[in-house]
């Protein structure tokens, strides 16, 4: 995702992730001392601090007593501080599901069974070790001085056959992730191609147009809103609502055939060393969705099976070994080959 | 009295033989449930496991000379649809691990085309089940052979084991408790016929020798017969006594008289004071004997007379003048007076009259005998709540005995040995009122001396 940079910390601890002499590469360390007591919890992240800051600022008026030490990776390094083993966190949050899957699966990962957690719905936690606290949808996001008189697709079909049959409009003007080295990409990627045929046909669509390839969803809002893009495909939507309502400029468009949606999922380090405090962050993560401030701060979308029984296209992508499907070496190989096929003509 | 026999309660034996086979049944139930539910949970997972590797190896195929492997989106999610267990798999071509975790153990014994290889074992600290099957795939060269193995925790299938377990434990117990019911009732059911028939024997009254009617049931029939037998020959045997006391009586009374009267001629013959005393205490031994022997025909008489009781409409007063008549030149002999009250009314009564004349005689000849010289016995007939003839004499009264044991032949009281009596004559006025529903209450006199002996019956 990110590449790794290392920033100082405002206010209250001033680390560089070179200091950690880890295996892994961070981008950012912050750490929020408690007012009172010495208890302590240190989490793993790969939410940016601008976006979970409220909910830690939150967490800790809640619990006064607890210190957060929170540490920002991107998800590839995330997996691989957990697996080497060498790092300790006690909670590790990340979008990406399929490496927290794996996670759990692997065994790095402790059980917690709390109230709040049982209260969950069944599709939002996997082994009462991976608990999701936000829904995410995949969106399409198009400029507006694109599509100046609307007629913006709003299924992968209509999207096809816009791209075909004016090719000439959006020549060099597509953008979408490489899932080469965004994981997010990948994870979208590859559910999108599980869920229908019309995938590859949209890859093969896009790939006669010399489509730009991006890391992050926040370089193709830049692009989108410069005009240098006319539509980009599979944005993070919690990403873009917030871009939107900060500058506007362009159009957030969920697609009505489907559309995934991505779950923030946390899970215990097998290896924490405060597991209480990390199961009291847990429980105050999954009842996200009574805080209304936390989710208008943050930008992030609680759980909501109510706006997921309204829109059947909204379907949450499924916690569970599925997910270890795209992980397998091989199969990983063969997508990536048959993606780059797609997308890379000339 | 209470039998208690070495055999026990057959009641008991019968419960507990059927609790106990109830009890043996109920485990039996048990282990057969958790054992057939469970082989059937694991055999589920064995057959998720089993189709998860079969899709993996159907989706092997051969690529540039070697072999790759396009896994299946259904393979692990189906094994996620049953439960949250952990999945592992493990794709090995020719010792050489394809893809999947390369710490997956290799199966033993190693699956052949035509069978495949179950296994449970311990794996990353947990226990696992894990199938491993095989397939050669053409590769142009020569055929390669690829070990598929898909391995899953089994925390699903403890989760299954321990409902069934409680499923079974519940039925177990319930069917226990339902068959401990039962046999108890069973039990009682069979016993019931022996109940009846002992309460029927012992509702009994002292005297009621009849055969027993009861239904039995086919087992109990030679108990009642063998019962019926017994009963039989003891009334025989009972006949047999009294017929031989009212015989010994009757043949000594007449003997007497004739020896009574010769010592009465004798003892006025005799000259020597002596000889005169002596002869007079043998008048007194003949007419204790001959007295008895009396009693002892009374007695038989009433017996006999009760137990076939034909009862006439008689008249209480009537009965009782012509008893104080009858036994008036007694108590003159001993210049003992009678005073009689009587209702004013008739007092009618349903029964014997020789037995009630019978009755009355006893009584009041005890209460003339016992009684002082010079003294009265009082005879009172009342018809109120109940139907009351009392005699009550100035006499020495019962001393130390036990009122109701002078209801029994042959007792006396513990102060009258120098008075000739049998002891029979209570036990005739008893029995007489018990054969016409009453009873006889005997007292002691509450001011001064003297005794109290009432024939109480209820109204007619």
């Amino acid at each position: 995702m990110r590449f790794a940079c290392i920033l100082a910390a405002i206010g209250t601890v001033l680390l560089s992730g070179v200091s950690l002499a880890q295996g892994f590469e961070i981008e950012e360390r912050v750490v929020y001392d408690a007012t009172q007591g010495d208890a302590e919890i240190q989490v793993l992240s790969t939410a940016d601090r601008a976006v979970f800051e409220p909910i830690l600022l939150a967490f800790q008026a809640e619990n006064p007593s607890i210190t957060i030490d929170y540490t920002i990776a991107s998800t590839r390094e995330v997996m691989k501080a957990v697996e080497g083993g060498d790092a300790q966190f006690d909670l590790i949050i990340s979008s990406a599901m399929d490496l927290q899957t794996k996670l759990a699966n692997d065994g790095f990962a402790q059980t917690h069974r709390s109230d709040a957690t049982l209260q969950m719905p069944d599709w939002a936690r996997w082994r009462d070790q991976i608990f999701a606290f936000t829904q995410e949808p995949a969106v399409l996001i198009v400029s507006k001085s694109a599509f100046p008189n609307g007629n913006v697709p709003t299924s992968r079909e209509a999207l096809i056959a816009l791209l075909r049959d004016e090719p000439e409009r959006f020549l060099g003007r597509v953008g979408t992730y490489d899932v080469r080295t965004s994981g997010f990409g990948y994870l979208m990627a590859t559910q999108d191609a599980r869920m229908s045929e019309s995938f590859w046909r949209l890859l093969e669509v896009m790939g006669r147009l010399e489509p730009r390839l991006y890391c992050c969803s926040g370089a193709m809002i830049q692009d989108i809103r410069s005009g240098k893009l006319a539509l980009a495909y599979n944005v993070l939507g919690s990403y873009a609502a917030g871009e939107l309502a900060r500058t506007g400029g362009f159009e957030i468009v969920v697609m009505e055939d489907f559309a995934n949606v991505m779950l923030r999922t946390a899970l215990i380090a097998s290896n924490a060393k405060n597991v209480d405090e990390a199961k009291i962050m847990i429980d105050f993560l999954v009842s996200l969705d009574s805080r209304p401030d936390l989710i208008e701060a943050s930008g992030l979308p609680a759980l909501d099976a109510d706006q997921l029984a309204e829109n059947a296209a909204l379907r949450p992508i499924r916690l569970g070994p599925g997910l270890l499907v795209f992980l397998d070496r091989l199969k990983r190989q063969s997508f990536l080959r048959s993606w780059e096929a797609s997308i890379t003509q000339n | 009295m209470t039998v208690r026999s070495q055999q026990g309660s057959i009641r008991r034996r019968l419960f507990i033989q059927l609790a106990a086979i109830a009890a043996l049944l109920s485990i039996l139930l048990f282990l057969v449930v958790r054992g057939l539910a469970g082989s059937a949970a694991e055999a589920t997972q064995d057959g998720i496991l089993a189709a998860s590797a079969t899709s993996i190896a159907d989706a092997l195929r051969a690529e540039g000379g070697s072999v790759t492997l396009d896994l299946p989106y259904s393979a692990l999610s189906m094994l996620g649809s049953v439960n949250q267990d952990r999945v592992f798999y493990s794709v090995v071509a020719e010792g050489e691990t394809l893809t999947g975790y390369s710490d997956l153990p290799e199966p033993r014994p190693l699956p052949t085309l035509s069978s495949n290889t179950f296994q449970t074992f311990d794996y990353r600290g947990e226990e696992v089940r894990m199938v491993s099957v095989t397939r050669s795939v053409s590769t142009g060269v020569e055929p390669v052979n690829v070990l598929i193995s898909v391995a899953q925790t089994r925390e699903g299938l403890a989760a299954v084991t321990q409902r069934i377990t409680t499923f079974a434990t519940a039925a177990g117990v319930g069917f226990f408790l339902v068959a401990t019911a039962l046999s108890l009732w069973a039990a009682q059911t069979a016993l019931a016929p022996v109940n009846a028939m002992a309460s029927a024997v012992t509702r009994r009254g002292p005297a009621d020798l009849r055969p027993l009617t009861t239904e039995a049931p086919t087992e109990l029939q030679p108990v009642v017969e063998a019962l019926n037998s017994f009963i039989a020959r003891l009334r025989a045997s009972l006949q047999r006594s009294e017929d031989l006391i009212v015989e010994a009586a009757h043949r000594v009374r007449t003997p007497l008289a004739t020896v009574r009267a010769k010592a009465e001629v004798t003892h006025r013959k005799l000259q020597k004071p002596e000889h005169r005393q002596t002869m007079r205490e043998m008048i007194r031994a003949i007419d204790e004997s001959s007295r008895s022997a009396g009693q002892l025909l009374d007695h038989a008489m009433v017996t006999f007379r009760s137990d076939h009781l034909e009862p006439e409409n008689l008249e209480l007063s009537e009965i009782l003048r012509e008893t104080i008549s009858r036994l008036e030149p007694t108590a003159e002999l001993k210049d003992v007076g009678i005073e009689c009250n009587y209702p004013a009314a008739p007092v009618p009564f349903r029964g014997d009259w020789l037995l009630l004349q019978s009755a009355m005689v006893n009584i009041l000849d005890n209460a003339i005998k016992y009684s002082p010289e010079d003294s009265s016995v009082h005879v009172e007939l009342t018809n109120g709540e109940s139907i009351r003839i009392s005699v009550t004499d100035q006499g020495r009264g019962f001393g130390e005995t036990d009122l109701n044991s002078l209801k029994s032949r042959f007792t006396r009281g513990s102060n009258v040995s120098d008075i000739v009596g049998s002891g029979l004559g209570l036990t005739i006025a008893d029995d007489v009122a018990r054969a016409h529903g009453g009873y006889l209450e005997i007292t002691s006199n509450q001011k001064g001396q003297g005794a109290c002996v009432s024939l109480v019956f209820s109204p007619q």
